[in-house]
């Protein structure tokens, strides 16, 4: 009976990471899993030549995306450990790249997700990351 | 014709935004008086989605492609109905933010849908 509640207990942190605030972050982390992945692969199959650094860095921002969003979905202690990781790697991403854009435009014929600091998405592309690591850290209790 | 209609659809995307934002605020979940909301928005982008294939059907030509168009549209047609289920099995304040983000995130593709389409007189 013991095991039983435990493994109820379990199953309700697995699930912790999408409920609450962290469901406005899966659609969120979703729109942009879609956003990023759609960009990069219309860019990736039409027009390769014109600024092949920009799309591949937008197919690596697509992959993050879309490992945190199935990670938020997934919950447990392991994809909420993967999940912040990730989000530190968009972090860091999203800041490379952003000063990048801006050091040296020249190298980037064509936006990513991450140019400018992800000026064209509303600066979202910078707040996500750091709202994800706030509230991973918060769900550890489960 | 198609242009009132996105214009429409990003009026009433931001209306639904600023409601479920307002519930949100007020710490309440989702109603049924808001998922009539949703609906009449997600209507509006399926009939969006209907008559943009129609006129690519019939020959019109966007502005900045045929494939951009149509995932545009696919997109806005989808966003709400999304957020809908997501705040089904969100019972709190959250789920209201959910969508009340993502009928922002609609508006937003209306404004890019225009650009496509080419602007005034498409």
């Amino acid at each position: 009976m013991a095991g039983k509640t435990e493994a109820e207990a379990e199953a309700d942190a697995r699930t912790g990471l999408g409920q609450g605030p962290g469901r406005l972050l899966v659609l969120l982390y979703g729109v942009f899993t879609v956003a990023a992945a759609s960009r990069s692969i219309y860019q990736l199959i039409a027009q390769y030549q014109e600024a092949p650094l920009a799309y591949i860095l937008s197919a690596v921002s697509a992959v993050v995306y879309a490992f945190i969003t199935v990670s938020l979905v997934r919950g447990g202690e392991g994809a909420r450990r993967a999940a912040m990781v990730c989000c530190a790697a968009e972090l860091v991403g999203v800041l490379t790249v952003g000063t990048w854009t801006l050091a040296d435009p020249s190298a980037f014929p064509d936006q990513t997700v991450w140019s400018d600091y992800g000026m064209g998405y509303l600066f979202i592309p910078i707040f996500l990351p750091v709202t994800g690591l706030l509230w991973l850290r918060k769900a550890r209790r489960g | 014709m198609i242009d009132a209609l996105t214009v429409a659809l990003g009026v009433t995307a931001l209306l639904l935004a600023a409601w479920c934002g307002f519930a949100a605020y007020r710490d309440q979940p989702t109603k049924d008086w808001h998922f009539i909301g949703m609906a009449v928005v997600a209507l509006l982008a399926i009939v969006q989605l209907g008559i943009g294939v129609v006129r690519l059907a019939g020959g019109a030509d966007p502005q900045q492609g045929v494939a951009i168009f149509v995932a545009y549209l696919i997109g806005s047609a989808l966003a709400v109905p999304v957020a809908a289920f997501m705040s089904l099995t969100e019972r709190t304040r959250w789920g209201s933010a959910t969508v009340s983000a993502a009928a922002v995130v609609l508006a937003v593709l209306e404004v890019r849908l225009y650009d496509i389409w080419g602007g005034v007189g498409g």
